[in-house]
C-alpha cells in the first residue's frame, strides 16, 4: 500500500512485496513457453546472440522487425510546416494524421497542426472528391491558413485519386467564399509503399516549389537553401547564421525551426516559416543549395534542369562538411570567408584536439537517415573513431557506394560495415556478434542498449524519451561542437561507470580528465 | 466569474464555436456539441449529443482509425503474440510503444509488445498482392522467435483495397503448423474512428481464440467458484496490476487480464470464468456480450478511478459472490480507508474547486470524473474521441453539474472552449498537450498518464492525486508572464 509521506508511482510501487506476489501469482495463468519453462527462455535468449541466429536473421526476406524509417506523408507534413501560415492537409483517413501529429509531437514536445479529410469506406468506393471539396473549405474557414499543402496516404494512392483535379474542383465549388482564386493549394502524391519519409519530403518540396514558382525576367543574386528532413531545429539556425555571416542574400526554403520551437505565452497555430512570396520567388534566385542530397533528389533535379541554378548539395555536419559548405558560400557570393567563421572553426578544432583521445579508436554502431549518416560518419572519421556498423534502413540508390567510399578513407576500413536496407533487429544481431563500444541513434536504440549493454548516444530522429536535444544544432561548427560534447561526455560517463566500483576498479576513477 | 452562470457561458461557447464553420459543417457539428445537466430528463444522451458519425473533413480531429483500435488497443498489448502491421511501414512505426501497455517478460524472446513487426509493403506488393509475402513472414517469425504463442495480422488500408485474402493465408498456415494465426481486417478506412477496430478485433477473439480453442497452450486451468477476468484494461502504466491486487485481496481469482500483460492462454481461459469484469466498456463490450450469450458468463462494468467509484465497484463485484467474498470486500475497503483519508486530507485543500476539462478516448471522459470529485475538483467539460450513444448515456450518471459535452471535438473547438471557459486544468492527449501548455495552462496527458501511473485502484488514486497537484500547483505556470509585463497582459 502507498505511504502518504512518500507516494510512489509504478516504477517503485510494483517492486513492493505485495505486488511481486501478484505478478508471481499471475504466471500460473499465463501459459506458453515463457511461464512454463524459464530455462527455455534463457536458452533462446542466448541463441539470439549467436552467429547462427545472425545468419538466419540476415537472411530474412519478408518480415521487417523494428524498422528505422517511416512513410512518405510524414516528410510531406514537415515540408508544409516549413512555410508561413501553411496547413498540411492529408488526403486520406484521419488515422494517419493522428499518427503523424503524435509522432512529431512526441519528438519535438510541440503542437503539430495537420488536417485530413477523413476518408472512410464510401470514399474508398467512390473516391475522395467529396471529402476534398468539403475538407479544403472547412480547413480554410476554421484555421485560416494562407496556403494548404496537400499530400496523400496509401489509401488515396491505391484508389488513384487525382489531387490536381480535386483541388481545382474544390475551388470551383467553393466559388471563392473560403478559397479565393489565387489561394495556393500545392500538392504531392506521397504513396507510403514507396521510399520513406525522406521521399515524401522530396515530393512535397518539389510540389510546392514547382507549383508556386513565378518566374520573372530578372534573376536575383540570392541563394536558396533547402534544409531537408531536418529534425534539429538548431541546425537550421546554425546554417542561417553562417549565411548571415557572409552577408549573403538567402532564402531558407521550408524553415520549420520556429514552428517546432514556440515560446510559451500565447498559442497560435503557425509560427515562422518561409513566406509564401519567397517560395514563389525562389525560382528567381541564382543558386540553390540542398543540405540533404538524398532527401531532395527530385527537387534538386528540377532546380538544376529547369531553374538552371548553381549550387548543388552540401552536407554541413562535422568539420569537413561545414568547411565545404562555407567554401560553397564563399564561391557563390564571391566573398572571403568571414572572420567570425574562421574563429568558430578554430575553436572547434581546438575542442577536437582536447577531446580526441576519448573518441580515437572507439568502435561505433550508428543508424539513421542517409544524409545524416554521411555527415556523422564524416565527423567520426575526423575524430579517429571506427564506425563499425553503419545502418541505413531507407538507403536510396547510390548511398551505399558513397558511404563505402567514405569509410574506405579510414585506416580501419576493413572492419567497417555498411548495412543498407536493414532494420534494427538486424542491428541487434550485429551488435551481439561484432560488438562496438557505443551506439549513436534514436530512441529505438533503447532496447538495443538494454539487450546488448552497448551505451547509446542519443542523436537522430525520433527521440521520444530524452528532452530538448532537438533544440540544439548538429550542423555548422557549433553543431560539430555539440556532437563532440555529447559523444565525448558519454564516453567519459561510461568510463566512470566501469571504474566506479569501490576498492576494485576505482583506481581509474579519475577526478581530472 | 462574471454574473452569468456557468451553464450560460457553456451554451454561449457552443454557439460561438459553430459560427466559425461553413454552413454544412456547422449543421453537422451542432449535433455533436451540447451542454449536459444531471437533472435534465429531456436529454437522450448527455448534452443530447450525437456520436459515432463521420468526422467533418478538413478539421484536426483527434480520432484514430480502425487499425489503431485493433492493433493499438485490443491485440497489440497481448504480450506473447507477434502482431504484424500488414502493409506499408508507417502505421506500425507510428503506433510503436506509444501506449504504455506494461508487461513482464523477455522482450524479443517470449514477449513482443514494444516491438514493431511490419510486412513493409513496397509498390510491387500493391500491384501483385502481398499474400505470398505474408506467408513468408509467418515462417520467418517462427524461425526467429520460436517462443511466440501466436501471430495476428493487422491489416492496413491497402490490404482491403487490393483484395488480399489474409484469412486464407492465415488459415493455411494454421492448418500446416497448428499455430494460432489471427487475421484482422482492421483497415484504417473502415468505420469512423478506432471504435470499429475494437469491434472487428473482438470478433476475431471470438472466432480465433474462443471457437478455435488453441491447442498449443498447455494444460487447461482448473476452475474455482471465484474465477473472474479483467476485460478491457490495457495496463497503462500498470493500471491492471493495481486493480488486480484488490480483486485478489477480496478473495477472487483473476485468471485472465486483457489486453494489458495478457497472454493468449489467459484469453482462451476466459470462457470458463464466473464473472467478467469490464473496465473499458467501449472497446470490449462486444466480446463480453458474446461470452454472456454463448457461455452464460455475466459481465459487469466497474470503475476503479477514485475511491468513491472504487468502493461502489468493489461492492458491486462482491454482490455476485457469497458472503465470504462480501465480508472480505468490506475488509479491503476498510483496510484502504486510512490511505484514502490521508490522500484526500493532503491534496483536497490544494485542489478544491479547481475546474477541469477532459477529452480522451472511450471510457475515461466519464470514468475519471469521480476521481476528480473525490479531490474536490469539478469537471466542466468532457467528451470522447470515439464513443457511441450508450457511452454518452452513461456519462449523464457521472456529471454533477452542467457540463459542456463535445463529441469528436477538434483542435479548433477544444481550444475555443478552453479559452472561453478558462478551466484550471486540461486533461487530454499528446496532440493537444503542448497547445494548452503554451497558454500556460496546467495539463495532464490522460491517455498515458503522462508517463506516470498507475491511476487505478487505491494505490493509483494516491498517484493520481499527487500528479494533479503537481500539474496544478507547479510554480512553472507562474513564469509564463514576464516580470516586465503589466497586470492583465498574457
Amino acid at each position: 500500500m502507498q505511504e502518504i509521506e512518500k507516494i510512489v508511482n509504478g516504477q517503485k510501487l510494483f517492486q513492493r512485496p505485495e505486488y511481486k506476489e501478484v505478478l508471481n501469482n499471475k504466471k500460473e495463468f499465463e501459459g506458453g513457453m515463457g511461464a512454463i519453462d524459464p530455462e527455455k527462455v534463457k536458452e533462446v535468449a542466448e541463441w539470439t546472440k549467436s552467429w547462427d541466429y545472425r545468419e538466419k536473421n540476415l537472411a530474412r526476406e519478408a518480415i521487417t522487425v523494428n524498422p528505422a524509417k517511416a512513410c512518405q506523408p510524414l516528410g510531406a507534413v514537415m515540408v508544409a510546416l516549413g512555410f508561413e501560415n501553411t496547413m498540411p492537409y492529408v488526403h486520406g483517413s484521419h488515422g494517419c494524421v493522428a499518427y503523424f501529429r503524435s509522432y512529431f509531437t512526441k519528438h519535438f514536445k510541440e503542437p503539430t497542426p495537420c488536417v485530413s479529410d477523413s476518408m472512410t469506406e464510401d470514399a474508398a468506393v467512390f473516391g475522395g472528391l467529396a471529402n476534398m471539396k468539403d475538407g479544403l473549405k472547412n480547413c480554410a474557414a476554421l484555421y485560416k491558413p494562407e496556403m494548404i499543402a496537400v499530400s496523400t496516404t496509401c489509401m488515396a494512392e491505391v484508389i488513384g485519386d487525382d489531387l490536381n483535379a480535386f483541388a481545382t474542383a474544390a475551388k470551383d465549388e467553393d466559388g471563392g467564399e473560403f478559397l479565393p482564386a489565387g489561394f495556393p493549394i500545392p500538392y504531392a502524391h506521397t504513396p507510403s509503399f514507396t521510399g520513406s519519409h525522406i521521399t515524401g519530403y522530396d515530393n512535397m518540396m518539389h510540389g510546392i516549389l514547382d507549383q508556386l514558382s513565378e518566374k520573372s525576367e530578372e534573376k536575383k543574386e540570392r541563394i536558396n537553401i533547402i534544409p531537408g528532413f531536418e529534425t534539429y531545429i538548431g541546425s537550421i539556425r546554425s546554417v542561417k547564421s553562417i549565411a548571415e555571416a557572409f552577408g549573403a542574400s538567402y532564402l531558407m526554403l521550408g524553415d520549420h525551426s520556429d514552428q517546432w520551437d514556440m515560446p510559451a505565452g500565447e498559442y497560435s497555430m503557425f509560427a515562422g516559416g518561409t513566406p509564401i512570396a519567397d517560395a514563389k520567388d525562389a525560382v528567381n534566385s541564382t543558386a540553390t543549395i540542398s543540405l540533404q542530397k538524398y532527401a531532395t533528389v527530385k527537387t534538386m533535379k528540377m532546380v538544376h534542369k529547369r531553374w538552371k541554378h548553381q549550387g548543388g548539395f552540401s552536407n554541413p555536419i562535422g568539420l569537413k562538411g561545414t568547411d565545404e559548405f562555407v567554401m560553397k558560400l564563399a564561391e557563390l557570393t564571391g566573398k572571403e570567408v568571414p572572420e567570425k567563421l574562421k574563429i568558430e572553426r578554430g575553436r572547434l578544432v581546438d575542442a577536437m584536439q582536447d577531446s580526441y583521445p576519448y573518441m580515437h579508436g572507439k568502435k561505433f554502431a550508428i543508424w539513421g537517415d542517409p544524409d545524416f549518416l554521411i555527415g556523422m560518419i564524416s565527423f567520426l572519421l575526423e575524430m579517429g573513431a571506427e564506425p563499425t556498423h553503419v545502418l541505413c534502413h531507407n538507403a536510396p540508390r547510390g548511398w551505399e557506394e558513397e558511404m563505402r567510399a567514405l569509410l574506405d578513407t579510414s585506416p580501419a576500413h576493413a572492419s567497417c560495415h555498411v548495412w543498407a536496407g536493414k532494420d534494427l533487429w538486424h542491428m541487434r544481431s550485429l551488435l551481439f556478434t561484432e560488438p562496438v563500444d557505443f551506439m549513436i541513434g534514436n530512441s529505438y536504440g533503447k532496447e538495443l542498449m538494454r539487450d546488448t549493454g552497448t551505451p547509446l548516444i542519443y542523436i537522430g530522429f525520433p527521440i521520444f524519451d530524452r528532452h530538448h536535444l532537438h533544440r540544439y544544432s548538429i550542423a555548422g561548427y557549433d553543431g560539430a561542437l555539440n556532437l563532440l560534447t555529447w559523444i565525448t561526455n558519454k564516453v567519459l560517463d561510461q568510463l566512470d561507470e566501469e571504474t566506479k566500483n569501490i576498492a576494485s576498479t576505482d583506481y581509474f576513477f579519475d577526478l581530472v580528465r | 466569474m462574471g454574473p452569468e452562470s456557468l451553464e450560460a457561458r457553456q451554451k454561449a461557447a457552443v454557439e460561438e464555436v459553430l459560427k466559425a464553420y461553413p454552413a454544412k459543417a456547422a449543421k453537422n457539428r451542432a449535433k455533436h456539441l451540447g451542454v449536459g445537466g444531471p437533472e435534465d430528463e429531456s436529454q437522450k444522451t448527455c448534452g443530447n449529443v450525437r456520436s459515432n458519425k463521420k468526422t467533418v473533413p478538413g478539421v484536426m480531429s483527434q480520432r484514430g482509425c480502425a487499425y489503431a483500435g485493433s492493433k493499438g488497443v485490443v491485440w497489440g498489448p497481448v504480450k506473447d503474440m507477434i502482431h504484424i502491421s500488414h502493409g506499408p511501414i508507417g502505421c506500425g512505426q507510428y503506433s510503436r510503444a506509444g501506449r504504455r501497455n506494461y508487461y513482464i517478460g523477455t522482450t524479443g524472446v517470449d514477449t513482443f509488445v514494444t516491438m514493431n513487426f511490419s510486412s513493409d509493403f513496397q509498390e510491387k506488393d500493391i500491384v501483385f498482392g502481398g499474400d505470398k509475402k505474408l506467408a513468408v513472414c509467418f515462417k520467418e517469425i517462427d524461425e526467429l522467435f520460436p517462443l511466440n504463442n501466436g501471430i495476428s495480422v493487422q491489416s492496413e488500408c491497402p490490404i482491403g483495397l487490393i483484395g488480399d485474402d489474409i484469412n486464407a493465408t492465415s488459415k493455411q498456415y494454421t492448418k500446416q503448423t497448428g499455430k494460432t494465426v489471427i487475421p484482422v481486417n482492421c483497415e484504417g478506412f473502415r468505420g469512423v474512428s478506432q471504435s470499429l477496430g475494437h469491434h472487428i478485433a473482438n470478433d476475431t477473439v471470438r472466432d480465433y481464440v474462443f471457437e478455435a480453442k488453441p491447442q498449443t497452450l498447455g494444460e487447461e486451468i482448473k476452475e474455482t467458484p471465484y474465477d473472474v477476468a479483467i476485460i478491457g484494461d490495457y495496463n497503462i502504466g500498470g493500471d491492471a496490476w493495481s486493480s488486480r491486487i484488490l480483486l485478489e485481496e477480496m478473495g477472487l481469482r483473476v485468471v485472465a487480464q486483457w489486453s494489458g500483460d495478457a497472454t493468449l492462454k489467459e484469453m482462451a481461459a476466459t470462457t470458463k470464468v464466473k464473472l467478467n469484469l469490464l473496465h473499458c466498456y467501449r472497446s470490449m463490450n462486444y466480446i463480453s456480450r458474446h461470452m454472456e450469450k454463448e457461455y452464460g458468463i455475466p459481465w459487469i462494468e466497474y470503475n476503479f478511478f477514485g475511491p468513491s467509484q472504487t468502493i461502489k465497484s468493489l461492492r458491486k463485484i462482491a454482490a455476485f459472490f457469497d458472503e465470504s467474498i462480501q465480508k472480505k470486500c468490506e475488509e479491503v475497503i476498510a483496510k484502504y480507508q486510512p490511505l484514502v483519508d490521508a490522500v484526500v486530507n493532503k491534496y483536497r485543500p490544494r485542489l478544491e474547486g479547481k475546474q477541469v476539462m477532459l477529452f480522451v478516448g472511450g471510457l475515461r471522459p466519464r470514468h475519471v470524473i469521480g476521481a476528480y470529485e473525490d479531490l474536490g475538483m469539478e469537471v466542466i467539460g468532457t467528451g470522447y474521441e470515439f464513443a457511441h450513444d450508450d457511452d454518452y448515456k452513461r456519462t449523464k450518471d457521472e456529471i454533477f453539474r452542467s457540463t459542456v459535452i463535445y463529441d469528436d471535438v477538434n483542435e479548433y473547438e477544444l481550444e475555443a472552449f478552453v479559452k472561453k471557459l478558462q478551466p484550471d486544468l486540461v486533461a487530454s492527449g499528446i496532440k493537444e498537450k503542448y497547445v494548452f501548455q503554451k497558454m500556460g495552462l496546467p495539463y495532464r496527458q490522460m491517455h498515458s498518464w503522462d508517463y506516470s501511473g498507475p491511476y487505478h485502484g487505491y494505490d493509483g488514486f494516491a498517484i493520481f492525486a499527487q500528479d494533479m497537484d503537481l500539474a496544478i500547483n507547479s510554480p512553472v505556470w507562474a513564469h509564463t508572464k514576464a516580470p516586465w509585463e503589466k497586470e492583465g497582459e498574457a
